[in-house]
């Protein structure tokens, strides 16, 4: 018994004053430190994840320097046991630059016609489509790839290119590359299909997100409909158009599975149109769990490393342009 | 213009209807009663046709899948509640930035931590390893979608309950969540259909197995088959039933994450705002 | 909402629960069972799955081995993280590993030889079965991307009842880290300096043309699924998949027809005490040149290896291990494997008696009551 607690029985006024106070303040201290934490708890895992891959992938930093690991085109694990990440960031970048610029426009014009011209039945086919087409698994859209896709391509699309060119060209046919199906252009071409949903979706937000006084503005000064859309929805909308492309790019850096089973895995340039390449995800999947060299495990580490920086780079620039394009909104999760 | 605008739509849309429909189809025709009821075992069960399916896969994705959940709810919804209800706490802006990042991380990078920091000191991979890996998919999803469900409940609300002499603590949890109760979930079940789908984290994690475990705590502690991850090297695999099997694999996993997404757009529907 | 949510919830719990217990009546108690963890090599999966299946069905389901297929570098590899609690892989541990696990565990770690690799040439050629005779020097010249059409001349040669396509060749090869490539890879490089030099052998190497598959089944799929491809394979492979296949000369100068009698023969020579050996190229006269032994790995001691808890565990293990060494051979030609030869059993049993848990012989005492040693 403190002498605090009977002097509050003594005047039982300010005790309910007293405790309610407590009660307010310690129930909202713990409540924002649990909260705090919870927040707290998703830095760390972030920056836990970056210092393990630093740490784990150290070995090979240190052995051949950040830039020379970056700058380095072997990668051979039997006979030199050195390790360059630059045939799969050259990989990696080509296929989703790719990818992003064949899906831009036409995400683009599904997303200007779900939501300026569409009536809204429509729309909302169009939106729940597109949504719903975004959540097919990576795993899902890969067996589709090896089993209908791949196989389409190679009989009806590479093969008449490939014969076509050795008959006219046959210089060229190094460029071309063996047409098997397995391959940067099939990666490309299933990269494109997988992000097309998620840049549409997100140029859609950020054309709704245009406010209404703007389009009745330019409605105004006697404008067609495809005039105020050109004159006055898309430049206000083109910072989140913008973020959202770069975000989708993000998408294709990081996008895994599928591009594991259809890239062909080959980790030596150069690469071809229709020949196997690799990917970072892709060699740190086919290689993780079977490298044996403690070098060729940390190398793979530091790819993952290398990934996370990009990822940091795409997150920090969609952010900016965001920011800095936009007039006024264009939200984007 | 319209017109062109709407051709393009339809080439769009049309090979992303292709793979649905390709999907659905060789899915369904591939699977059987076998297919739920029995393990996987040798591939030599599935070419000499005895009795061979992926029950043990299923059971399986349930349990690591609902762990995940169980893993990721609190956090995430915590850290939501941190961006929207403390607007002006000096975290936030890291906090927002380090959930962005994490968002847009490939998830085999989280299947490389889970495994640097849970598989290596267990000593054994197990299907805990894989929740939380999964966990870390979902994490900065919920985050974000909770973020932008509490913010779509007027400050008004917490202001009167304030001014009432509530605190803080009970206006959020008793006012301002439930309200925001739809949009919770559907960012819940969003963040579930992206990390039921991924194959990439569970690699180095749950690992796989043939078998059902020995007992209901197997699935946690032992390695544990799941569905993206078997599909993957069901896929690879060079035996014809086997790759029927991947297809109905696939219509599963697809149906799952279907069913999680179209639930999620029906109690979104007109109240809420949120983004996949 | 929420009781929606919960009751799916109690649903699926319910279902987890009820599934497991309801398999569980008809056979051994669950809190008998064992579970055993191995991984690696793909090419024996198929043998080392079957035998878990009927080593499963002889216990009555109470002793289940999961074995998952990740490539030999991953058994390797996990092995030593001791993730698991053997590995399985189609290359012998390097000195420098072996001396790593004596100086870490205090031990040695052995290589025990299960089964035998072989590795065949696989193609797809239309309206092309198998048959197709190579030499290793042709094998080197495709795999190096100097033969690129198959109809070279010196394919014909080989081959001059066969009319040979005027196709390109598409090399396939393993993208992981794989047994199957170090016994292909060893094969090449003991019939040419020149891919000694250049490529070398190793479970990975740095392929100067042709495109990955991610394991035996990657390779398989690539090679079945691309008119013109050539790519290599384990028989068994080969024969499950219905793949066309070549005939290679061995250092005789025979050509060997694959299989696995060929494969057995190709091991008749001496062995050493660690059984640590490649023998591509053999100097058997009738012995097929690409292929080697397939090992399990384990520690000597076996209580060191963190994947496995209890002695219990450990010797369920050698039981599994001694079961599929001897009566488990049995089941290794209905699959296409070849079986062990004498020799290796004797190493192998060798091996096992040395085989401790915290210093007491558990391995000779297993051997001692299965009749195996006296």
């Amino acid at each position: 018994m403190d002498p605090e607690n009977s002097q509050l029985k003594s005047k039982g006024n300010f005790r309910n004053k007293y405790t309610d106070a407590l009660y307010k303040w310690l129930g909202d201290k713990i409540f924002t430190f649990v909260v705090v934490g919870l927040g707290a708890t998703i830095i760390l895992v972030t920056l836990g994840m970056a210092l393990v891959l630093f740490f784990e992938g150290s070995g090979a930093l240190t052995e051949f320097g950040l830039f020379g690991f970056i700058k380095g085109t072997t990668w051979d694990p039997a006979v030199q046991m050195v390790f360059g990440a630059w045939p799969f960031m050259f990989g990696t970048l080509v296929t989703s630059a790719l990818a992003l610029a064949i899906s831009f426009f036409p995400a683009l014009a599904v997303a200007i016609f779900s939501a300026e011209y569409a009536p809204g039945w429509l729309a909302e086919i169009i939106d729940n489509l597109i949504k719903l087409i975004a959540a097919i698994p990576s795993v899902v859209i890969g067996i589709w790839g090896i089993f209908i896709l791949a196989p389409w391509l190679r009989d009806s699309i590479y093969e008449p290119i490939f014969f076509w060119t050795e008959a006219n060209y046959p210089d060229m046919l190094h460029i071309l590359g063996n047409p098997m199906g397995y391959g940067m252009a099939t990666a490309t071409i299933v990269l494109s299909l997988m992000i097309l949903p998620y840049t549409t979706a997100l140029a859609k937000d950020a054309i709704k997100a245009v406010p209404r006084d703007q389009r009745e503005a330019s409605w105004a000064l006697g404008s067609t409909r495809w005039e105020v859309i050109r004159m006055a929805v898309l430049p206000y909308a083109r910072g989140g158009i913008m973020a959202g492309a770069i975000l989708s790019l993000g998408r294709a850096i990081g996008e895994t599975m599928a591009v594991a089973m259809l890239i062909g895995n080959k980790n030596t340039l150069p690469f071809s149109i229709f020949g196997a390449g690799a990917t970072m995800p892709s060699v740190i999947v086919n290689e993780f769990r079977e490298a044996v060299e403690s070098l060729h495990l940390s190398s793979l580490m530091a790819i993952g490393f290398v990934l996370f920086l990009i990822a940091l780079i795409v997150n920090l620039s969609a952010a900016y342009i965001q920011r800095k394009l936009s007039i006024g909104g264009g939200q984007v999760v | 213009m319209v017109g062109l605008l709407c051709i393009s739509t339809v080439v769009v849309l049309l090979p992303l209807v292709i793979i649905m429909v390709h999907v659905l189809v060789e899915g369904f025709s591939a699977l059987s009663y076998d297919f739920f009821t029995e393990e996987l075992g040798s591939p030599s069960r599935a070419i000499q046709g005895q009795a061979t399916g992926l029950v043990h896969t299923i059971i399986g994705t349930i349990v690591v899948d609902t762990l995940a959940l169980l893993i990721a709810v609190p956090i995430g919804i915590g850290a939501g509640m941190m961006l929207s209800e403390y607007p002006e706490h000096p975290l936030n802006p890291t906090l927002r930035l380090m959930n962005d990042t994490l968002n847009g991380m490939p998830a085999i990078l989280k299947g490389l931590f889970i495994f640097v920091l849970i598989v290596k000191p267990m000593g054994t991979f197990s299907g805990i390893a894989g929740s939380v890996a999964l966990a870390v998919v979902m994490l900065p999803i919920i985050a974000r979608t909770t973020e932008s469900a509490l913010q779509s409940i007027p400050w008004t609300i917490r202001e009167s309950g304030l001014a009432l002499g509530i605190p803080r603590w009970r206006v959020v949890l008793s006012t301002v969540m439930p309200a925001a109760k739809g949009g919770l979930i559907t960012g819940i079940l969003l963040a579930f259909a992206r990390a039921a789908g991924e194959a990439a984290p569970l690699l180095f994690t749950s690992f796989g197995n043939n078998y059902l475990p020995n007992n209901w705590y197997g699935f946690i502690f032992s390695p544990t088959d799941t569905l993206p991850q078997r599909l993957y090297s069901l896929a690879i695999s060079p035996y014809e039933q086997w790759h029927s099997m991947g297809w109905a694999a696939a219509i599963i996993l697809f149906l799952m994450v279907i069913f999680a997404f179209i639930l999620a757009r029906l109690l979104a529907r007109d109240k809420f705002k949120i983004q996949a | 909402m929420k009781f929606t949510l919960n009751y799916l919830l109690i649903l699926f719990l319910s279902f987890t629960i009820i599934s497991c217990g309801g398999e569980s009546s008809e056979h051994t108690p669950s809190e008998d069972r064992v579970s055993i963890l191995g991984a690696g090599a793909t090419f024996p999966a198929p043998l080392v799955t079957a035998m878990a299946d009927e080593y499963r069905d002889m216990t009555n389901r109470r002793v289940t081995v999961n074995y998952q297929s990740i490539g030999s570098g991953g058994g390797i590899r996990q092995f030593m993280e001791q993730t698991v609690m053997f590995g399985m892989s189609e290359a012998f541990l390097s000195e420098e590993v072996m001396a790593d696990i004596e100086s870490s565990t205090g031990g040695r770690a052995f290589n025990l030889p299960i089964t035998l690799a072989d590795v065949v040439p696989t193609y797809n050629l239309p309206g092309i079965e198998k048959g197709l005779v190579f030499s290793g020097e042709v094998l080197v010249e495709i795999f190096l991307g100097e033969i690129v059409d198959w109809n070279d001349p010196k394919l014909v040669e080989l081959n001059p009842d066969i009319n040979l396509p005027d196709r390109n060749i598409t090399v396939i090869h393993r993208s992981d880290g794989s047994g199957t490539t170090n016994v292909f890879t060893s094969f090449l490089s003991r019939v040419s300096d020149r891919w000694r030099d250049t490529v070398g052998f190793a479970t990975s190497v740095n392929w100067p043309t042709g495109i990955g598959g991610n394991g035996n089944e990657g390779v398989a799929g690539a090679v079945q699924n691309t008119p013109g491809a050539i790519g290599y394979n384990s028989l068994t492979y080969a024969i499950l998949n219905n793949m066309s296949y070549g005939y290679v000369i061995n250092s005789s100068g025979n050509i060997i027809e694959p299989s696995y009698e060929a494969t057995t023969e190709a091991a008749n020579i001496e062995l050493p005490d660690d059984t640590r050996i490649l023998f591509t190229n053999t100097p058997a006269e009738y012995g097929y040149p690409i292929a080697g032994f397939a090992w399990m790995l384990v520690y000597e001691n076996m209580e060191q290896n963190n994947a496995i808890s209890n002695r219990n565990e450990a010797e369920e293990l050698l039981n599994f291990i001694i079961w599929s060494i001897t009566e488990g051979q049995e089941l290794s030609e209905s699959l296409g494997f070849a079986k062990i030869p004498n020799s290796a059993l004797e190493k192998n049993i060798a091996m096992i008696r040395l085989i401790k848990w915290d210093g007491e012989e558990i391995g000779a005492e297993l051997l001692l009551q299965q009749g195996l040693i006296d």
